[in-house]
């Protein structure tokens, strides 16, 4: 458990954390109307008459927003529920019905769950449908509403598709905020919600924060942290609200209800508003649209169709590498970045599932990784098992794999890390096929699984004849030239 | 001459919409002056509109049912590139660039569009008094208001500018002017006509329909604007029902409820007459006549006036200055907002919008709004178990014929009670027609109101030809 330490009077505290995290749903128009839903058009060109709000205009709900939304809503374990539009008024310039189309006390998902890569299940409230508002620019005065010298607004993201996760208070830590928000990234792209990127803003994250003596179990009073919109900011920003909280706390006063601002240069969180500005939103039920009920069928075929998601993909890849306990971080790693088809190949290939982790963990984070070809990773990994490379001249063919396309032999030959030439190697092979006829034979005849054991046996037994001066990809072209004469 | 005949007439090439709208324009010029009943008249583009009608009927082609017939557009309904006010100083200089569905559709169906019609601001009142821009005045007697909030569009009809006039009804406002002015209107089911380009006042009620001077022109034009609309959600995806072709049909062995409530205190001697007087036309052509309980209803105008300001006050938020209409500058944006509303808005329309905020505001909400919503559905429930036994009920349009303009202005509360018959059909969301049934003791219009189940509209056009046909034997 994480805790802090008080400086002054040595007391533990307990984080807890609630996250809020709106994501844009990735759709080709938006929520209610068919305005494209794009990313840097120039100001308002992405706008109609229901975007913009006009006077007589009416919003109509975008079934593949919804369709979306209901995507994750399951992946996270929710129920979909039948739901209700409510509006929520309020005014800003930014907003052109001054009041948001969103969903209130019956959102779409309801009552689910998400598992950490640690094992951790964070409980999910709700995860509802709402339209996005547009965008101020304040020109001049530091960029602040009220000093500026005019304001120009963006409408091209109002009413853009929105869905916002609201996870209950189960966060215990900073790390933890930050890979649940990591994990929820990956859910998101997993099941095509969304493109979750947080620096274009399509992934924006409200952090609830209070802190509580360990050992208590009620709740302490919680500030809201508004639009945090990078793993570091929310980690940074949690950390000193908790800290401030504490010592607030500490020295006998009251933590105060209400929404605060991260100043990232400043490094602390700003009171947003005062509490006699505190806002009624009035929300009633939205008149102009019809209750959503989603037909079972419905629901029934996004089940279906529901890929593999994170937390799955992290249980087949430690299924093929033996027991998650050691390679946990590894395996995911390699989820997170999306590497673990390419593990996955690798280990099928007959690469060495350790060896193959450690590179995916330390090696792969670079982009193009996921373009490797898993034979040549494979056959990279017995160059290594076979002593022909160091795993620093390991590493620095990978580095050139990734770089060229090359297989793994020829760059090492290229790079005078000895290997042998392809009439010598041809001998080698043969040698071996005639001292194992019953691994050829099963070579030849088997399925592609046995097939790719056996390669790795193969091409293991030639590089330790060779000492591990042959060509991984090499062995494996001539093994296959040889099958293929053979049958 | 009825836009019925008009068309049959223009379309038949016997007469061309040229003249037919030239002979309107000149009526209107003559009398719009005193009358006031429109914000704008599009004199030039309605010409341009009856040629082209002339020149596809020379061309032999059919413009459509519509062809050539001069119609009027309450002014919060959309026109592209023309002004749609809703008589608030807060639209001045806005020009949608869209036209309202049930504009689309006059349109496509040959009808010449001559002006935009005088109305309360934002649809909020009963006697067109509210206006920014100046009262209408009732064309039976200059010094009486027209009703409202279509006061406009009842006046234009009844004074002979057009043969239809669009209004939209929330609480009666098309049914009360109607019945005020003498001419026929009919609030449809909630659904059947499109709302995409009808400025919202409160979405959950409001509905378009036709005003009139016969039974006949309001199913005609009925089956024009109406029809799904994949633009507005609350838009019911039924075919359009047959009207014109089933009005004909009588009443015989219909079952029809003469509403006890409606005929109680605060209606007038003279209006409960008339309500008789068509309780027995409809008997002797035929239908039964029963007197009948809907208890609810008497609940009717306290709900209405909890929703329909609350509904309001969020759909009129967005004149805030920001987007389009004057703005008036502050230091901040909160104050240029309050400025801009303030000055923008007149009383009837701020005292709404203080009432539904309130209404809804978290302390309140369960003792005003959720009550509210909670009579609309008992509302629901009494009209269900009243359908139960009758096809079709019947009551006073107007607890009054046309009063003095001025008369209730400095008196809310009295002006909310000239509603207290209409508002229950928008509540449940069922259709309902105002016919002219003689005159009250003062010699002005009486209209009596018909109210029938969701998507009945047949039965109950059909009924008020009924009373249509019996006034005119009776005159």
């Amino acid at each position: 458990m994480t805790t802090i330490t008080s400086a002054t009077t040595g007391r533990e505290w307990e984080y807890v954390i609630g996250l809020e995290v709106h994501c844009e749903l990735a759709t080709a128009t938006k929520l209610f109307c068919a305005c494209p839903n794009e990313f840097g058009a120039e100001p308002n060109t992405n706008v109609c008459p229901v975007c913009l709000g006009l006077p007589g205009s009416l919003p109509v709900l975008n079934r593949r927003a919804v369709e979306l939304a209901m995507r994750l809503g399951r992946a996270l374990h929710c129920t979909v529920e039948p739901s209700v539009f409510a509006r929520k008024n309020y005014f800003y310039p930014d907003m052109p019905k001054d009041y948001q189309i969103s969903q209130y006390d019956r959102p779409t998902n309801v009552d689910g769950w998400l598992e950490l890569a640690d094992g951790t299940r964070v409980g999910i409230e709700r995860a509802h449908i709402e339209e996005d508002t547009g965008k101020s620019t304040h020109v001049g005065g530091g960029g602040r509403i009220h000093e500026a010298g005019y304001s120009l607004v963006d409408y091209n993201r109002a009413g853009v598709p929105l869905v916002e996760i609201v996870s209950r208070p189960d966060l215990r830590s900073p790390d933890q905020a930050k890979a649940y928000v990591s994990e929820l990234r990956g859910v998101l792209l997993a099941t095509g919600a969304s493109d979750a990127k947080m620096e274009e803003g399509s992934l924006r994250v409200d952090a609830n924060v209070s802190v509580r003596p360990v050992g208590e179990t009620s709740f302490g009073t919680r500030c809201e942290i508004k639009n945090l919109n990078s793993l570091r900011s929310l980690g940074r920003a949690i950390e000193y609200e908790a800290r401030r909280q504490i010592d607030l706390l500490e020295s006998g006063e009251r933590v105060v209800q209400e929404t605060r601002h991260w100043d990232e240069e400043g490094g602390r969180t700003r009171s947003g508003r005062s509490k006699e500005e505190a806002e009624d939103y009035r929300y009633f039920q939205e008149p102009d649209l019809v209750p959503l009920v989603p037909d079972p069928a419905w629901i029934a075929a996004i089940d279906e169709s529901m890929p593999l998601l994170p937390a799955d993909r992290r249980a087949r890849l430690a299924e093929v590498v033996g027991g998650p306990s050691a390679a946990a971080t590894a395996i995911a790693i390699a989820v997170e970045r999306g590497l673990d088809g390419l593990a996955l190949q690798a280990i099928a290939a007959g690469g060495d599932p350790g060896r193959v982790l450690t590179h995916v963990e330390h090696d792969l984070a670079v982009d193009g990784a996921e373009r490797l070809d898993p034979a040549s990773l494979a056959a990279l990994v017995q160059m290594e098992v076979d002593g022909q490379l160091t795993a620093t001249q390991a590493k620095q063919v990978l580095a050139e794999m990734i770089e060229t396309g090359s297989d793994p032999g020829a760059i090492a030959l290229a790079r005078g890390f000895e290997a042998m030439d392809t009439a010598e190697l041809e001998v080698v092979v043969d040698e071996l096929i005639a001292a194992h006829p019953g691994e050829w034979d099963e070579f030849v005849s088997g399925d592609d699984k046995r097939r790719g054991k056996l390669t790795g046996f193969f091409v293991g037994q030639v590089m330790k004849a060779t000492k591990g001066k042959a060509d991984g990809k090499v062995v494996t072209r001539l093994l296959e030239d040889r099958r293929a004469g053979s049958n | 001459m009825s836009a019925q005949e008009l068309a049959a007439a223009i379309r038949a090439g016997e007469r061309s919409a040229r003249d037919v709208l030239d002979e309107h324009l000149a009526t209107i010029e003559a009398r719009e002056p005193q009358i006031h009943a429109f914000n704008l008249v599009l004199a030039d583009e309605a010409r341009a509109a009856a040629e082209a009608i002339d020149r596809r009927v020379a061309a032999g082609e059919d413009p459509g049912p519509l062809a050539g017939v001069p119609v009027a557009l309450k002014d919060n309904l959309c026109t592209r590139g023309t002004p749609t006010t809703c008589s608030s100083r807060i639209l001045e200089g806005w020009c949608p660039p869209y036209d309202a569905t049930v504009v689309e559709r006059l349109r496509a169906a040959g009808a010449v569009i001559v002006g935009k019609t005088n109305l309360d601001e934002f649809a909020m009142g009963s006697s067109t008094e509210n206006s920014a821009f100046g009262p209408t005045r009732n064309p039976h007697d200059e010094t009486r208001v027209p009703g409202g909030s279509s006061g406009g569009s009842a006046a234009a009809v009844a004074a002979g500018f057009v043969p239809v006039a669009l209004g939209s009804d929330t609480g009666g406002s098309i049914r009360q002017p109607a019945a005020l002015c003498g001419v026929v209107g009919v609030k449809p089911t909630y659904g059947l006509v499109s709302r995409y380009g009808l400025v919202a006042f409160a979405s959950s009620l409001d509905q378009i329909g036709p005003l009139t001077t016969t039974v006949a022109d309001a199913a005609l034009v009925l089956e024009v604007i109406a029809g799904h609309d994949p633009r507005d959600s609350t838009s019911i995806p039924e075919p359009v029902p047959a009207l014109s072709a089933v009005l004909d049909h009588g009443v015989e062995g219909l079952r029809i409820g003469v509403v006890s409530e409606l005929l109680g205190q605060g209606v007038a001697a003279d209006v409960v007459a008339r309500v008789h007087a068509a309780a027995d036309a409809l008997a002797r052509a035929g239908a039964t006549v029963e007197p009948v309980s809907v208890p609810a209803v008497t609940y009717g105008l306290s709900a209405y006036y909890l929703i329909a300001p609350a509904e309001a006050s969020s759909n009129l938020a967005r004149y805030d200055g920001v987007r389009y209409g004057p703005r008036v500058d502050a230091a901040t944006t909160g104050e240029m907002m309050t400025a801009t509303r303030t000055r923008g808005f007149g009383a009837e329309v701020k005292r709404r919008i203080m009432l539904g905020t309130y209404a809804l505001s978290a302390g309140y909400y369960d003792a005003y709004y959720g009550k509210a919503l909670r009579v609309r559905t008992l509302i629901g429930r009494d009209f269900a178990a009243a359908y139960e036994h009758h096809d079709l009920l019947l009551s006073p349009t107007s607890p009054t014929t046309a009063f003095p303009l001025g008369d209730k202005t400095a008196d809310p509360l009295s002006m909310y009670l000239s509603d207290v018959c209409t508002i229950p059909s928008n509540l449940a969301g069922h259709p309902a027609v105002s016919v002219p049934f003689g005159t009250g003791a003062d010699g002005l219009p009486v209209g009596v109101q018909l109210l029938a189940p969701a998507l009945h509209e047949a039965t109950l056009l059909r009924a008020a030809a009924v009373l249509e046909l019996a006034r005119e034997e009776a005159s």
